[in-house]
């Protein structure tokens, strides 16, 4: 990591990490294997790559030909999806196997989870669902973070959701629940800017105050995705987060109000539908990496390749 | 029953009422929202399925295909949270679906095509050089006991219908008009290095290849291929394997 790099985080993050790697305070790209080729071919200058880690526990192949490649030149990020931390069965153990194996394979510089649940039993859905915010769900979660970062032996980030529905069960706030996580497990947070506005729409709570609320020392990466709009049962605005669209204006100036509160991190622009070219998110990347170095002209500029 | 069981029923099941304790900000009906959540579910994994069937979506159209999808999903949603194999038992499914009985090769394509990802993801295992196969296959007197191991990659789908001709088609490969589906086919499916490769085999090759694969020794391939295909060329399987680097064993039986 480039020395103004580690001085920007040194002189921005004073609590100390638990692991003397970690991503850079620069934007990212999520991996994509429409992009595989072009990525090796051109090797643009981005911060870091993302994958979903689900898409690479299989034996071999294409996938892990182009990443082991990739990661011989970038730093990676690893992104569960499938883990169901806020499931209220029991963590699939097998699943935590695969994960180590790829930390092993990969050593990535982050690994992340999200604070939701996606199975149940043996039934795994393939979405992030909501939980209710209250004492059990607190212990559970925090039981099952403590087992993934005692299995895996390192911190992961726990990601704020999305989420369309709350819950009469709830008796927290959801900035209180996650502060509440981070503090007993010692888990670092993944700020998902765009879940920030889209559930604040969603649930008619100020997105500038969720930002505010959360514990900002914890922060170690960010999230920037799009969203696409529809109405709920009254007609009101129901944001849907989609991964399929550009970041939209109002997700921006969220990003640089939580940049001023979080001082420079890593940045990472999310799409899972609708892939475009891989100039579209680099671009996307690029107007993250401006946002960044306007509060921390230290970050190195960009290359410019002729 | 727990509240994330109510959650899982009511999301797969669209005549289950939403689950009761939901509240929104304005007080508005949560079935819109909850709606949301039950299409994210369907519809990513029909896409799971569409991503992993595009042929057989060709073959029926997209609306046949995603109401079909929509139907093993509620059926047999995944267990595992590795997606990529989701939908192995979607050709088995196909099979016994009624309405798409008027296409009865459909199941087969899908069996091909369910190959075709596994051996796009399996691990990588390095092929015999042909100097040392040739070597091998010199010892006369050892050969009939002889056992061959295959890459990972490599696969067989045989069928009483056109697969591997009604893929190539749908791949722009050959001229669909030119297809009888009802003639019987034997596809070979290997990964030789990055690409996917499907291969039309005959009779006797591919009785050969599937009975090595199940473990039986050279001698005893060879004459069960023979039984099966009168035709059946031995050189030009053992050539064909060969140059798709898919033996990566050649041992003695040891009994």
């Amino acid at each position: 990591m480039p020395t103004a790099l580690v001085e920007a985080q040194q002189r921005w993050r004073a609590p100390v990490r638990q692991h003397e790697t970690g991503l850079p305070a620069r934007a990212g790209v999520g991996l994509k294997p429409e992009h595989f080729r072009h990525i090796l071919e051109t090797l643009p200058d981005i911060g870091f790559f993302e994958i979903h880690a689900e898409n690479y526990m299989v034996d071999g192949g294409p996938y892990h030909h182009y990443l082991t490649r990739i990661r011989e030149h970038y730093l990676l990020s690893i992104h569960g999806v499938g883990l169901s931390i806020g499931g209220e069965t029991a963590l699939d153990l097998g699943h935590l196997n695969r994960l180590a194996v790829l930390m092993e394979r990969y050593a990535p510089q982050s690994f992340s989870e999200h604070l939701a649940w996606s199975s149940h039993g043996e039934v795994f859905l393939n979405d992030l669902l909501p939980v209710p915010y209250n004492a059990r769900t607190l212990q559970r979660v925090c039981d099952h973070v403590d087992q993934v970062q005692t299995h895996l032996k390192r911190q992961m980030l726990l990601e704020n959701p999305a989420t369309y529905l709350e819950f009469d069960a709830s008796t927290m706030l959801e900035t209180d629940f996650i502060n509440e996580v981070l503090r007993r497990t010692g888990c670092g947070l993944l700020l998902d800017v765009n879940n920030v506005y889209v559930s604040g729409i969603n649930h008619h709570r100020d997105p500038y105050a969720t930002v505010d609320a959360l514990a900002h020392e914890a922060v170690d990466e960010v999230h920037l995705a799009g969203f696409t709009q529809e109405q709920d049962g009254a007609g009101d605005t129901l944001l849907i987060d989609s991964h399929g669209a550009a970041v939209a204006q109002a997700v921006w100036q969220l990003y640089e109000y939580a940049l001023k509160r979080l001082g420079p991190v890593a940045t990472l622009i999310e799409r899972d539908n609708d892939i475009p070219a891989f100039d579209v998110l680099f671009d996307e990347a690029g107007q993250a990496e401006r946002l960044l170095r306007a509060i921390a002209p230290k970050i190195p500029a960009r290359e410019v390749v002729a | 029953m727990n509240d994330q069981q109510v959650f899982v029923d009511a999301l797969l099941d669209p005549s289950q009422p939403v689950p009761g304790g939901l509240v929104t900000w304005n007080g508005s009906n949560p079935l819109a929202r909850f709606s949301v959540y039950r299409n994210n579910v369907i519809a990513s994994l029909i896409n799971a399925l569409a991503d992993t069937y595009p042929v057989t979506q060709e073959l029926v159209g997209a609306d046949f295909f995603r109401g079909m999808a929509r139907i093993f999903v509620s059926t047999e949603p995944p267990s595992s949270r590795v997606l990529a194999f989701y939908g192995a038992s979607f050709p088995a499914f196909i099979e016994n679906f009624q309405p798409a009985e008027s296409v009865p090769y459909l199941a087969d394509v899908a069996r091909l095509e369910m190959a075709r990802v596994r051996a796009y993801h399996a691990a990588e295992c390095a092929g015999l050089s042909a100097d040392v196969i040739v070597h091998a296959l010199t010892a006369v007197e050892q050969l009939p006991h002889l056992l061959v191991g295959f890459q990972p990659s490599m696969l067989l789908v045989r069928s009483q219908y056109a697969v591997a001709s009604l893929w190539a088609a749908h791949q722009g490969i050959v001229d669909m008009t030119t297809i009888d589906p009802y003639v019987p086919e034997n596809a070979l499916i290997i990964r030789p290095d990055l690409d996917v490769d499907v291969m039309r085999l005959t009779d006797g090759a591919s009785e050969f290849i599937q009975q090595l694969l199940r473990g039986a020794s050279l001698g005893s391939a060879v004459e069960q291929a023979s039984l099966s295909d009168a035709q059946f060329d031995l050189t030009g399987t053992v050539s064909l394997l060969m140059r798709t680097q898919a033996i990566v064993s050649i041992t003695a039986r040891t009994n």
